[in-house]
């Protein structure tokens, strides 16, 4: 097995599917992208969406908008990487 | 152990919300997605009333997360587009003459589930109908031309992608551009810059854009065309008509503001008015004045103009114009101004709809679904203030915050009337079934249902609700009554004939039902049958002959022969059958001059008439070619009326009971066994109470398939009546019964009225589909309507969201807590209007209340960490509230229970878990609190005692004669005291909350926010809790139920609903070892206690649920589960008890899969198995669908199955009745 074709396929696999990792995987950049997937289930989930804007006593499109929102930097500020 | 999932109401909460012409025709109608999008409806609204009406009912086994109605240019029929789970957009067609949805095209994107990157969230068309483009969450769009062939039938072209990654999308929109190439507007955020910034300036400089994205009819691909900055709150978008029909581009909706954007012109800006704030100082600090997103909209066209109709959070409708410079040959050139005024204030909607006929419909988020009508367009309303973007710097002058806030005074319904509600559940918070209403077989469903001041408490009861137009009082106690036409061709009845014991009363329906005595009819001996005969002639038969009434007055009677006279009767328009008191039945039939005719032989029975029964003569016919008769030795008896075989016997069939009535009936179904549109049935009513409704073979007159239904302790009466245009029967026993066809499955269902002896269709201009009947001595006239609903309900309204409730045994009295989060508090409203009093006067005003009533406006919103909150007692019985005590200083309820202490053992006391300051991010409060309230005759509440507690007391229940409280993490009993409550022990082994509470025995089954269920067990020798079993998955419990010793069953967030068990071996050497060091010195086992419980079971409801209650639902049915879901669906499930019975709907569900795979594409078993692999549960809702599959389809199943059709069918009905309804 060519090393070269593996690359390429996990490059594709990459750029394909986000949060595909790589070797330099961090934590926080996994934990990010556990929580976007999790905020993009909460919005596609209409009963999740509910119960939550029931617990907040929000609207439903602020909950949906809210947790879009969150998408952008759901877990604070990037940490510096050390390379 | 399996179970067999039934839902017995689908979900009733609206999560999209669609309107076309979906079946071709000038009819508008609604489609909506209920729930989490786990069923398709279509509705339609009455054009004159406005009612609302489900035509159809689709369960997908998927979610549908989008719809969108597409036309296709020229055309007039809508097709509606899918965006599913299923990573496959799927056009559907409404097919109106079968009432089916096909599906049209299906086309895979993606791999399946509700993922970041797949598409499906967001769904546009082009306003043309050329294109539609289907958006994910994040990075990807896939845009799909649409077209018709030469034959007129949609095509679907490969995908065109419009990938973007690191791109979020909040909204999608179709722009409308005329027919120039079609364009996308999509609202995107690109966070690629601020993922790597560590300075976090990237983030902050993060831009919100409107894009367009424009697809090249030419080229065949799509490009990015235009990119603009929009306010950073932005989540929202409105389509502008174009073309020659409007400006074209989009508003943009964002917090406080609607912008117009659109390519090559300025942007305009209007402020949305806020609600005053609530003092008039300090307005930074009040919530009730910060700026609010538009939560739903809809574009009204017109002939020549346009208008939007826009809904902020809150619920406030504004109505928003544009103007523009009229343009040279249909080419307009961007607007002057976006004019903005306040219409109404209705429930907060997830979808909005405008129909042709004047009538807007809200798809309420919570709560009931409302249809109003618009009055008025508001634009004579002088009293609220017009804003127009002229008003206001234009967006690249002054930044949003720069703006000063304008202010409107919401004010009661104007413009809009209220017409109708749909019924709606969501979001159904707590459920508990018991019987208490006095006179009832069936137990009730007490729910807590809604949200803020729309919250209501509801009795449900199986059955449909009956309107009662007119009720009158008659000289004596009838036995029967019969409403007669004079005339075939008449549209509604002429007269009521009402038989007394002695006496016959003939009453004229006209504008006023009044008597009348010169009919023809003999008023003074009672009537066995009345009817309409020929074409304009009149039967009544009556003990001692029959009386036929011509057009003309002219009167033939026929006379019994002496000594006997006549017991039953049966007639249709041309026969007449009698059967005499010795037993003989004579028979009659109209001749062509319209004379009637004896037929010259009788025919005896080997033994008394109980009743007679003739069909109707259908269109074309001459006869009804069988007569029922039922006998006193407990047979049936088919007996010819043909010429050549008349009166001769042609089956026979031997029943548990005399037979108190028969009718024959034709039913329109979909069964097809003979390719005609109907079935003949024979239902047979018992006198035990027993319904039996075979098939009548319309040729040879055999008798097959039977179907048992017990329907009351009563023998049982049918009748012939018709219901919303199909004819239905009625049942009448202990309590009546209605059997209709309903979305091709045949429904009996109770109705919720009082006992009736006898009852008749009835048919005046004023009600054209009526009852008419008799109960003790009054006659009543009833009309059903909403014939989808199982349930009838009865409301109390609440104050806040109800969060959970429990019953008061001594007093049979529940009591519902109410907390509800951002809410403005009375007391808080109180002190600030002692505070502006005591500056003014220094008077007085204990009464106090929301200045706006909120039942319509809300609960006045507050910052995040306050609360508002209740206790209330509602009398089941009387449906109203007895006590309502307000928690004050920040304080709000999450549990309660009732406990009877060892200690006091005369007095149930009502306990409360209550904290103060609470937030739920992090979950914190100051001090948590358990209230202990003693409840009096009154059923008012009186406070004992306050126990503070350091955290939130989620749940409690009563253990040995004192209290077992689950305090944040902490599991603890208490003891009651003088003054507080008395901590006598504590477990901390439970990780994250105490969310429920179990216990049977020494055991306790713990529910855990996070992590499934614990066992426990408490040893009184050395006063210690001991957890000793776990769960292997980590659950996020909303409710469980233990059902025996050994199992409990749940519920998590994510709709999974599962059934766990700890072995019986475990469970019986714990329980047997005489030590009880087994419980103390067990090793635990991967981190975690020394016992796991087994999974039983596995499923995916497809909606959080809410609740579990262990039940029997029918008389003398099996013990069920039944359950709620968040979003209003109520369901069961059923315990399968024989093997056999397994394998039997393993094979269907398995051949059901194949055949009849669901509509929005998702795989059946990877949707039931959406997070957890799906185990031992039959998804009965699937095997339903049987019943829509073509004949062909059907009869090669039951083959394969070894059984035949209606053996399948009796099946399905048969675990379905066992069960529930």
């Amino acid at each position: 097995m060519a090393t070269g074709t593996t690359n390429s396929q996990l490059e594709h696999l990459q750029s394909k599917y986000i949060g595909t990792g790589h070797a330099d995987t961090n934590k926080f950049e996994w934990v990010v992208n556990q929580h976007r997937d999790s905020y993009a289930s909460y919005v596609g989930h209409h009963n999740l969406v509910s119960y939550f804007a029931v617990a907040e006593n929000e609207s439903v499109a602020r909950m949906k908008f809210n947790f879009v929102e969150k998408m952008i930097q759901p877990c604070g500020l990037p940490i510096v990487r050390d390379d | 152990m399996f179970l067999y999932n039934l839902t017995l109401q689908p979900p009733t909460g609206i999560n999209q919300c669609i309107i076309g012409n979906f079946s071709g025709s000038k009819l508008q109608e609604i489609c909506v997605s209920r729930g989490a999008g786990t069923t398709i409806e279509i509705l339609r609204a009455d054009q004159q009333t406005g009612k609302v009406t489900v035509v159809l009912s689709h369960h997908v086994f998927g979610l549908v997360r989008s719809l969108a109605p597409f036309r296709l240019t020229g055309g007039s029929k809508d097709y509606i587009v899918v965006g599913s789970d299923s990573g496959k957009i799927t056009v559907l067609e409404y097919n109106p003459t079968k009432n089916i949805l096909e599906k049209i095209h299906q086309e895979t994107f993606g791999k399946s589930a509700v993922r970041r990157i797949v598409p499906g969230q967001y769904l546009a068309a082009d306003p043309k109908g050329r294109a539609v483009m289907i958006a994910a969450v994040e990075k990807q769009k896939f845009v799909y031309i649409l077209n018709r062939d030469s034959l007129a039938r949609l095509t679907i072209s490969s995908p065109l992608e419009a990938h973007k990654s690191f791109t979020l999308c909040y909204a999608l929109v179709g722009v409308d551009v005329g027919f120039e190439n079609p364009v996308f507007a999509a609202l995107e955020v690109d966070y690629q810059e601020s993922d790597q910034d560590p300075t976090g300036e990237a983030f902050e400089n993060a831009e919100k854009v409107l894009t367009y994205y424009e697809l090249d009819l030419g080229l065949n691909h799509v490009v990015r065309k235009w990119s603009e900055p929009v306010p950073a709150s932005a989540n929202h978008l409105i389509a502008i008509p174009g073309g020659t029909d409007g400006p074209s581009g989009v508003l943009v909706c964002s917090e406080g503001f609607i912008t117009w954007y659109h390519q090559g012109f300025p942007a305009k800006r209007v402020t949305i008015p806020r609600r005053p704030p609530r003092r008039e100082t300090g307005v930074e600090e009040d919530d009730a004045g910060k700026p609010r997103l538009i939560a739903a909209s809809v574009v009204h066209r017109m002939r020549s103009s346009f208008f939007i109709l826009a809904q902020t959070e809150d619920g406030d409708v504004f109505k928003v114009q544009v103007d523009y410079p009229p343009g040279a040959g249909g080419d307009i050139q961007g607007i002057t101004a976006i004019r903005l005024k306040y219409f109404d204030t209705v429930p907060v909607a997830t979808g909005l709809v405008l129909l042709k006929t004047g009538f807007l419909f809200v798809a309420a988020e919570f709560g009931n679904h409302v249809l109003y009508q618009i009055e008025n367009l508001g634009d004579d309303d002088t009293e609220q203030t017009e804003y127009t973007s002229l008003d206001f710097p234009d967006p690249e002058e002054a930044e949003p915050d720069e703006i000063s806030p304008v202010f409107f005074r919401p004010r009661a319904l104007r413009n809009l009337v209220p017409v109708d509600e749909a019924d709606s559940l969501a979001p159904l918070t707590d459920c508990k079934l018991m019987n208490l209403l006095p006179g009832e077989d069936t137990p009730q469903l007490y729910v807590t249902s809604g949200r803020g001041a729309r919250a209501s408490f509801r009795t449900l009861r199986h059955g449909i609700e009956v309107q009662e137009m007119a009720v009158s009082e008659l000289p004596g106690n009838p036995n029967a009554v019969w409403t007669v036409k004079v005339d075939s061709r008449a549209e509604f009845d002429s007269y009521i004939i009402v038989s007394f014991t002695n006496a016959t009363l003939v009453l004229s329906i006209g504008e006023t039902v009044e008597e009348v005595t010169d009919t023809g009819f003999i008023g003074t001996s009672p009537t066995l049958a009345v009817t309409q005969l020929g074409d304009d002639a009149l039967i009544q038969v009556y003990p001692q002959g029959i009386r036929h009434i011509r057009a003309d007055r002219r009167v033939n009677e026929w006379k019994t022969p002496g000594g006997r006279h006549i017991v039953k009767a049966a007639c249709n328009s041309r026969q007449v059958a009698i059967a005499l008191s010795s037993g003989e039945i004579v028979y009659f039939e109209l001749d062509a001059g319209g004379h009637l005719n004896e037929y010259g032989e009788r025919r005896e029975m080997p033994s008394g008439v109980s009743c007679l029964a003739v069909g109707e003569v259908e269109e074309g016919r001459v006869r009804s070619k069988f007569l029922a008769v039922g006998c006193l030795d407990q047979t049936i008896r088919v007996l010819a009326l043909d010429p050549d075989n008349c009166l001769q016997p042609v089956s026979m069939q031997a029943v548990n009971a005399i037979p108190e009535s028969l009718l024959i009936a034709a039913t329109a179904e979909n069964t097809a066994a003979t390719n005609s549109s109907s079935t003949l049935y024979l239902h047979a009513g018992l006198q035990n109470g027993i319904l039996l409704r075979t098939v009548l073979d319309p040729v040879t007159g055999q008798l097959s398939d039977t179907r048992m239904r017990f329907l009351g302790a009563k023998g049982v009466r049918l009748f012939a009546v018709k219901v919303q245009g199909q004819s239905a029967v009625l049942g009448l026993s202990s309590r009546p019964w209605l059997g209709y066809t309903w979305n091709d499955r045949a429904r009996m269902v109770p109705l919720t009225y009082e006992m009736l002896e006898w009852g008749s269709s009835f048919s005046s201009e004023q009600c054209p589909e009526g009852i008419v009947a008799i109960s003790a001595n009054t006659l009543r006239i009833l009309t059903v309507e909403k014939l989808g609903n199982t349930f009838n309900q009865h409301i109390v309204p609440l104050r806040y969201t109800p969060r959970k409730f429990m019953l008061h045994e001594p007093s049979n009295k529940f009591v519902v807590i109410e907390s509800e989060h951002r809410a403005l508090a009375l007391d808080v409203l109180r002190k600030e209007a002692e505070e502006d009093m005591e500056t003014e006067d220094g008077a007085e005003n204990n009464e106090v209340e929301y200045p706006l009533p909120p039942e319509q406006f809300g609960v006045p919103k507050e910052d995040a960490g306050k609360w508002a909150s209740a206790v209330r007692v509602i009398d089941p019985m009387k449906g109203e509230t007895t006590s309502l005590v307000y928690l004050e200083e920040n304080e709000a309820a999450f549990s309660v229970s009732s406990v009877t202490f060892y200690n006091d053992p005369t007095e149930t006391y009502v306990c409360v878990g209550t904290a103060r300051d609470v937030t739920l991010s992090p979950r914190t409060c100051s001090s948590g609190f358990i209230r202990m309230y003693k409840l009096d005759v009154d059923g008012k509440l009186q406070l004992m005692h306050v126990t503070p507690v350091d955290d939130v007391p989620h749940a409690m229940c009563p253990f040995q004669g004192r209290l077992l409280v689950g305090v944040g993490r902490i599991l603890r009993i208490y003891d009651l005291g003088k003054k507080k409550l008395l901590r006598k022990c504590e477990n901390k082994q439970i990780p994250t909350c105490i969310i429920n509470l179990h216990t049977q025995g020494d055991r306790i089954v713990i529910g855990d926010l996070q992590e499934s269920t614990f066992y426990a067990s408490y040893r009184r020798q050395d006063n210690r809790i001991i957890v000793f079993a776990d769960d292997t998955t980590n659950r996020y419990t909303t409710c469980t139920t233990m059902v025996d010793y050994d199992t409990v069953v749940g519920g998590d967030k994510f709709g999974n609903f599962w059934v766990a068990r700890l072995p019986s071996d475990v469970s019986q050497d714990l329980d047997d070892d005489p030590t009880g060091n087994k419980l103390v010195f067990e090793k635990g086992f991967l981190q975690g206690a020394a016992y796991k419980l087994q999974r039983v079971c596995e499923y995916f409801v497809g909606d959080t649920l809410t609740s579990i209650t262990k039940t029997a639902l029918v008389p003398g049915g099996r013990e069920i589960l039944v359950y709620t879901s968040m979003l209003g669906s109520i369901g069961i499930f059923v315990p399968f008890q024989s093997k056999e019975d397994v394998d039997f709907f393993q094979n269907l569900e398995f051949h059901l899969r194949n055949e009849l795979p669901p509509i929005c594409g998702r795989d059946h078993l990877a949707y039931r198995g959406s997070f957890i692999p799906a185990k031992g549960v039959i998804d009965g809702d699937l095997c339903e669908q049987f019943s829509l599959l073509p004949w062909e389809k059907r009869t090669q199943i039951a083959e394969e199955l070894d059984r035949t059709v209606p053996e399948v069918m009796k099946k399905l009905e048969d675990i379905r009745v066992r069960g529930a309804f």
